[in-house]
């Protein structure tokens, strides 16, 4: 039984990021006294979202005031493809559980970290572009200001303020890492005696 | 039977009058509030609720007027009989026909006593009644908008005061005839009141799911004044009782004649008999004439309908529909208490008050305890269902309400009071002074079977030196009782809208969250809709011009408008595309001859305008939508009769969405 635990690790390391498709990655919320909810925006796989099915509308016309594109969905061709990879990443894991090298799992959990980071600095690429990208009929300028919200953390972009945080999803993702590595050392910790018998 | 006696006591009513006014004068104002502790027990924390929603009528003003207890914080005004240029009510071409009667539009009515619907006998937060008096109507308000949804003429009345009490599951609202009339109406001589003027009661069906009302059917009955109402509870759900005045049947000078009997009558109606008389075909069905009018949330706009027959009962053909129960001194309100075994009459030319019990009534039925019959309609004897006599409370009792401790609160006009007093032992308890004249008092739930007696709001109709003066008119003046202990404590004072005739109170948590926040664009199924701004146009039809424009933070589309020639119509069709809570626009333009629109998140008003002189005239959003509000605008030329100037229509180069 013992002998499987780094494979079943692997299996729900795997597993884990179908997770993302259920919960956002990350939430975005925007605070003003005028809005004493906050307004949340969710960064899912392969949606963006609101608190609800208007939010996305009424941002947008708060940020048309400073010259903002408008956040369309459709227009983010992540959003498309990004699940592909995520269900791409979770068959991988399951067919690498099936060999009993535990340097793939090594290798497994090297790759999702490359793809977090790729995915972060996608996001932030994304978020500087709406931030500077400002039309020049913009009914408000403020010399200076750029409008990029923070990826981690909080800002203050004029009135509002703008609270970025993981959510539920990138915990997933962190557990399959976490797991991922686990397997590999699991694994590595039972073959090393075995290496010197 | 002495005739000097109720003159003597009006006499003597009106001398106290003044001398309580005048000695009233001279108390020191602070000494009327409890100090400190008044002050933080009406205390709401800016930003926090209150615990309760007061709706209270408007009385001539029309309309009806939500307030926050304890603070007394007025929350919103809701048109409902009166027309109210700042909502477009009545103006717009969507609500013109709510107003519509059998008389053609009235802009007005005398609005009474709202009445919250009940589930279970408590008030369950769905919707709220209110009557028309002067053109007899009914309204319902629905409470997850707070905006007048549906108004019903009432036929062959008069006067429409005992109105609209609702039943424990709100199955019917009642609307009785203050001014008994020719029924039907004819050219009579006013001297043939006796033969000719007869009163109707009125029973409304309310759908459960929807609230939808239709007059069932009315009780032709004698032509008294058919004052107030409440309907049984508990033990006495099935039966609705009527206090009545005028048994003389006089019709002049009423103050004096219609006050010789030393007893009027309460009626007691048995509308599950009606019921069954109904459905065995025991009514007439009566051609008549009156108006219903229902407002729609999707297409937001009211249809008018005209209906031609109602179903009339005759007592004398339905045994056992109706009896009279005696009851001494022209009887104002008729109370029932929260178990439903008390029927309180409030003789309002007197001190005492007469008290009825239920089981004493069906008692006196069963043994056909009749002291006569007038009309078909068997009149029981007093002692026989007389329960007690609240002896002395005050002078001039009006209305009562209970606290479902087993107190009844009782207003005294003459002698400008409120006495608690204990059912069962008609003992007095406790009194409090009234700044003026108290007429209703509403303690939230008070007129149901669950009452939450916890705060008393006194309405008064005469202000005086209350306030900072404004004027030979000033708003009437309502005082907050705190009555959770054993006596009432007066803990806050506050003017209000029109004349605060009745009002309802309901606990928040029953309202608050069912509380609509916009009304969603995808329902939107106004027929002049639009729902973005590519599908904005200009239309015409012979000299009729249709504008579908959006407002959407902070533009309209389109806001350049030409090709409009003097003496066409042009109706605004505006949709708001907001989908923001809070987020209204307003539309006003030069020259209107009617008014604003405040058109809510989601919803398409339109605004008729007959321009008369050419030029280019300005509009604008009226309600401080966003930074950009003052330059929400636009401009619409007016041309010749005969220019050849085209339609054209736009917005900007750069439209937003």
């Amino acid at each position: 039984m013992k002998s499987y635990l780094p494979r079943i690790l692997m299996w729900i390391a795997s597993l884990s990021l179908l997770v993302l498709f259920l919960f956002p990655i990350w939430k975005i919320t925007l605070k003003a006294p005028q809005y004493p909810d906050g307004i949340s925006m969710y960064i899912w796989i392969n949606q963006i979202t609101g608190d609800s099915e208007y939010t996305l509308q009424n941002i947008n016309i708060l940020n048309h005031y400073v010259g903002m594109k408008y956040i369309e969905p459709d227009s983010i061709p992540e959003l498309t493809y990004f699940p592909y990879i995520i269900i791409g990443l979770c068959l991988l894991g399951l067919a690498l559980s099936f060999f009993k090298n535990n340097r793939f799992y090594l290798v497994y959990s090297l790759i999702l970290i490359m793809v977090c980071v790729l995915g972060l600095y996608d996001f932030y690429l994304w978020e500087y572009d709406y931030g500077h990208d400002l039309s020049d009929k913009a009914p408000i300028k403020v010399p200076g200001m750029a409008y990029q919200p923070p990826l981690f953390g909080s800002k203050m972009l004029l009135n509002f303020e703008a609270i970025s945080y993981p959510h539920t999803g990138a915990l997933f993702m962190g557990i399959s890492i976490v797991l991922s590595f686990l397997s590999f050392f699991i694994g590595k910790k039972r073959k090393a005696p075995k290496a010197f018998a | 039977m002495n005739k000097r006696i109720p003159i003597i006591s009006i006499l003597v009513a009106i001398v106290g009058l003044v001398l309580y006014n005048c000695s009233s004068n001279q108390t020191p104002q602070g000494g009327a509030l409890g100090g400190d502790d008044a002050a933080s027990s009406v205390y709401v924390k800016p930003g926090d609720h209150d615990e309760f929603y007061g709706i209270v009528s408007g009385g001539f003003s029309g309309q009806l007027s939500v307030y926050g207890i304890p603070s007394g914080r007025l929350l919103k005004v809701i048109p409902v009989f009166s027309v109210d240029a700042e909502k477009a009510y009545g103006f717009n071409e969507e609500t013109k026909p709510m107003l519509e009667t059998s008389h053609g539009f009235i802009p007005w009515d005398d609005a009474h006593h709202p009445e919250l619907s009940q589930t279970d006998g408590g008030p369950d937060g769905r919707w709220v009644f209110i009557n028309g008096n002067n053109t007899p109507r009914v309204a319902r308000i629905d409470l997850s908008t707070f905006e007048t949804a549906e108004i019903i003429e009432i036929p062959n009345s008069g006067g429409n005061h005992s109105s609209p009490f609702t039943t424990e599951n709100t199955e019917y609202v009642v609307a009785g005839t203050r001014f008994s009339v020719p029924f039907p109406q004819q050219d009579v001589p006013i001297e043939s009141y006796k033969e000719n003027f007869k009163g109707a009661l009125t029973f409304i069906k309310v759908d459960p799911e929807h609230g939808h009302m239709e007059v069932a059917f009315q009780i032709y009955v004698p032509g008294f004044d058919y004052d107030l109402a409440h309907a049984g509870k508990g033990k006495s759900h099935g039966w609705m009782f009527f206090s009545t005045y005028n048994a003389e049947q006089s019709h002049t000078l009423k103050e004096v004649n219609a006050s010789q009997f030393d007893k009027d009558f309460i009626a007691a109606v048995n509308w599950k008999k009606a019921e069954e008389y109904l459905a065995q075909g025991k009514f007439k069905e009566m051609p008549t004439e009156y108006v219903h009018n229902v407002y729609d949330e999707k297409t937001h706009s009211a249809t008018s309908e005209k209906i031609k027959t109602v179903k009339v009962l005759h007592p004398d053909e339905c045994p056992g529909l109706i009896y009279y129960l005696p009851t001494p001194k022209s009887p104002h309100g008729v109370d029932v208490d929260p178990t439903g075994e008390y029927i309180v009459g409030n003789g309002k030319l007197s001190a005492d008050m007469s008290v009825h019990s239920f089981d004493k009534m069906i008692k006196a039925i069963e043994n056909e305890a009749f002291e006569k019959e007038i009309d078909g309609i068997p009149v029981l004897k007093y002692e026989e269902v007389l329960a007690g006599i609240v002896k002395e409370g005050g002078l001039g009792p009006l209305h009562t309400e209970f606290d479902g401790k087993g107190n009844a609160y009782t207003t005294f006009f003459i002698s400008s009071e409120v006495v608690k007093w204990k059912l069962g032992t008609w003992e007095v308890l406790d009194r409090v002074p009234c700044y003026y004249s108290v007429g209703h008092l509403m303690i939230p739930g008070g007129d149901s079977r669950k009452p939450w007696g916890k705060y008393m709001v006194a309405m008064n109709k005469i202000t005086k030196d209350r306030y900072l003066p404004t004027g030979p008119e000033m708003n009437h003046s309502a005082q907050l009782y705190d009555i959770s202990g054993d006596k009432m404590k007066l803990i806050l004072d506050f003017p209000t809208i029109g004349e605060p005739h009745y009002a309802q109170g309901i606990h928040a948590d029953l309202v608050k969250s069912k509380s609509k926040k916009i009304y969603k664009l995808d329902e939107n199924e106004h027929p002049h809709a639009v729902k973005s701004e590519k599908e904005t146009k200009v239309v015409r039809d012979g000299n009729v011009v249709r504008v579908y424009a959006t407002t959407i933070r902070s533009h309209f589309a389109p806001d350049n408008i030409e090709g409009i020639k003097e003496g066409d119509k042009v109706y605004f069709h505006i949709t708001n595309l907001e989908q923001d809570w809070d987020v209204p626009h307003g539309f006003s333009v030069l020259g209107a001859n009617n008014s604003e629109l405040l058109i809510m998140p989601g919803q398409t008003e339109t605004l008729l305008w007959e321009p008369k002189k050419q030029g280019v005239y300005p509009f604008y959003c009226t309600d401080f939508c966003s930074a950009l509000h003052q330059e929400m605008q636009g401009y619409i030329r007016v041309s010749g009769k005969d220019s050849n100037v085209p339609l054209k229509w736009s917005v900007g180069e750069q439209p937003v969405q």
